[in-house]
């Protein structure tokens, strides 16, 4: 299988950074982790940016830096695009020379990612003879992401594209990010810490924290995970990828998720569109027979696979298995696992108060 | 009336060593903003010692630098450029190692202003460092330029100590503005002084005003960038019409 390999290390006086990645060269992973942890760095060497002294990094089999073999190749010979954490368009070019900058470098039997395909996904056509001090600071970064992009590359790094932005920009460039995620088969590593970008964008999850890899794994396994789990400091929570089934007549979606389904409050999304929900786990409560009485819509069986204690004392996250490629996490207190007697392989009901649909 | 050569060697003057310095002082505030070299501080100071110096003590250096029995000298007769001091072009040379702190800082500023990350990103955009500097750092840097030039101009035009040690008095030569007005002065010709004192004063205003007025635009146009970063489009175009 084709992938991104990295190795980086280096020693501050009060920074050290050991880290091996190995990640996949499709969709996006996102390096997590609280600031200060290392992830930028990390970005910034497989851009070229950082020549670490004892480091390596591949993808498929462009080797780009190897310390060993005294390889480095210098920023601008590698296919990659970059993301800063603000614009930094070039204030003396207009959006659209801003856009062509790295493009009309390009060779043109390699400029694949086509300019007009990439102003229509991100929403730019009308900008595109404006100054940059005329955009809006979501506008700015959208132009960003497209100059990097129109630069064809093998790779598109982006340094916590969306940091900068307040949460109504945020929730505009957002439906960018994952229209291109679908529409070009391009690799982007994503550094966030934002617990809430990585569950909407993220498939592939390397957590890292004080320098070093805490857990790596596709998003979903990896947020069962207790150690990595806590790295969401919005409280632990599962990721299901469901499939819109039909819109109710009551102000309800049917959702499908493997063979089992999921009420939620209507959403606009068409059907048979993929997407995801987030269940927290403190939303998640469990009972031994099904409940008949409840006023609760999604209360599915499973079967609990672990049983851990969370961050907060007094209460324990239940892990349980809806189907076999499928999980949940529920927040329980301590009092309730003990009265239920919970135990691994027991069967329950778990009762979702509420979906977050991504 | 003043003595027309006398303007037009001055004006000729200024405009060979203001050229003359944007060229050589641009690759070395380049090279100063970016390199992390130990000889930097050397070379920075070495840069800006030409400031600080009584124009007699550089004249003074310069003419034994230039003299004919130096390997300068020894070379612009091998050339065929003769001897240097008493000559344009010694007094060329002259200047323009006087002037050069006042090209080379306003560069240097310029260059360090916009920081590294434009130049990051050219390198992200495969731009090579020829093409970062020629696409990027130069045009960035415009307001800098601007600014160089007015003050590298405006201080050869003023040039007094050092002209007058290395390239004397002499007529369509070496005699600029600032030597002619001390003439008329010793020769108590008033009217004459006021008329060149007096033009080089309004001179000198005017491209001062002008330094001043480009900076301001440019730091309001950065300033309502910054204002305008958390905002939206609407906001920022009420805002300028505010301030228009």
């Amino acid at each position: 299988m084709s992938t991104i390999d990295a190795r980086f290390r280096v020693e501050h006086n009060n920074f050290n950074l050991d880290i091996r990645l190995s990640l996949p060269r499709v969709g996006v992973s996102a390096l997590f982790g609280p600031s200060g942890s290392g992830k930028t760095t990390c970005l910034r060497a497989m851009a070229g940016l950082e020549k670490l002294p004892d480091s390596y990094f591949a993808i498929g089999d462009s080797v780009w830096q190897d310390s060993e073999k005294d390889i480095f190749v210098p920023p601008h010979q590698r296919e990659i695009g970059y993301v800063f954490q603000e614009a930094s368009l070039f204030a003396h070019l207009n959006v659209r020379d801003n856009l062509n900058f790295g493009r009309r470098r390009l060779p043109v039997e390699k400029r694949k990612v086509k300019f007009q395909n990439i102003c229509n996904i991100l929403g730019l056509t009308p900008l595109l003879d404006r100054p940059p001090n005329t955009l809006s600071g979501g506008e700015r970064q959208r132009v960003a992401i497209a100059r990097a992009l129109l630069t064809s590359p093998k790779l598109l790094l982006m340094d916590e594209p969306l940091s900068a932005l307040d949460h109504a920009l945020k929730q505009e460039v957002l439906p960018y990010l994952e229209r291109l995620q679908q529409e070009l088969a391009i690799p982007i590593i994503y550094v966030s810490h934002s617990p809430d970008e990585v569950a909407r964008l993220a498939d592939y999850i390397a957590i890292i924290k004080q320098g070093k890899l805490v857990k790596s794994g596709v998003l979903a396994e990896v947020m069962l995970d207790g150690e990595a789990g806590m790295c969401f400091y919005d409280g632990r929570s599962s990721m299901l990828y469901a499939q819109v089934l039909k819109h109710k007549k009551d102000h309800l979606t049917e959702l499908a998720i493997g063979g089992l389904t999921l009420l939620v409050p209507q959403i606009s999304s068409p059907v048979d569109s993929h997407l995801r929900c987030r269940i927290n786990a403190k939303d998640v409560s469990l009972c031994l027979s099904p409940p008949v009485d409840s006023s609760i819509s999604n209360i599915l069986p499973g079967c609990v696979t672990r049983i851990e204690d969370s961050r907060t004392p007094g209460e324990r996250i239940v892990t349980v298995d809806i189907s076999a490629t499928h999980s949940l996490l529920a927040m329980i207190t301590y009092a309730s696992a003990k009265r239920l007697k919970l135990h691994l392989g027991c069967h329950v009901w778990a009762q979702i108060k509420s979906v977050v649909v991504l | 009336m003043p003595d027309l050569s006398v303007i037009w060697l001055t004006l000729k003057l200024a405009v060979i060593v203001t050229l003359l310095l944007l060229a050589l002082a641009t690759p070395l505030a380049w090279w100063l903003s970016q390199t992390n070299s130990k000889l930097k501080p050397i070379i920075g100071s070495l840069c800006t010692l030409p400031m600080v110096l009584p124009p007699t003590v550089l004249g003074f250096y310069l003419l034994l630098l230039l003299g004919p029995n130096s390997p300068i000298g020894q070379f612009s007769s091998f050339i065929g450029l003769g001897s240097l001091p008493f000559s344009f072009a010694g007094i060329a040379i002259a200047c323009a190692v006087h002037t050069l702190p006042f090209v080379v800082q306003p560069l240097q500023n310029s260059f360090e202003a916009f920081g590294k990350r434009p130049l990051e990103v050219a390198a992200t955009l495969r731009a090579g460092p020829v093409a970062t500097f020629w696409q990027v750092a130069l045009p960035l840097a415009k307001p800098g330029f601007f600014t160089a030039a007015v003050m590298g101009f405006c201080h050869t035009i003023g040039e007094f100590g050092v002209v007058l040690m290395i390239g004397g008095n002499i007529p369509e030569q070496t005699r600029v503005l600032s030597i002619e007005i001390y003439n008329h002065v010793e020769a108590m010709e008033y009217a004459q002084a006021h008329w060149l004192a007096g033009g080089m004063m309004l001179v000198s205003f005017i491209g001062l005003l002008l330094i001043y007025c480009i900076n301001y635009q440019c730091s309001r146009k950065q300033k309502l960038y910054g204002q305008s970063k958390s905002k939206t489009d609407a906001n920022y175009q009420a805002q300028r019409r505010q301030a228009a």
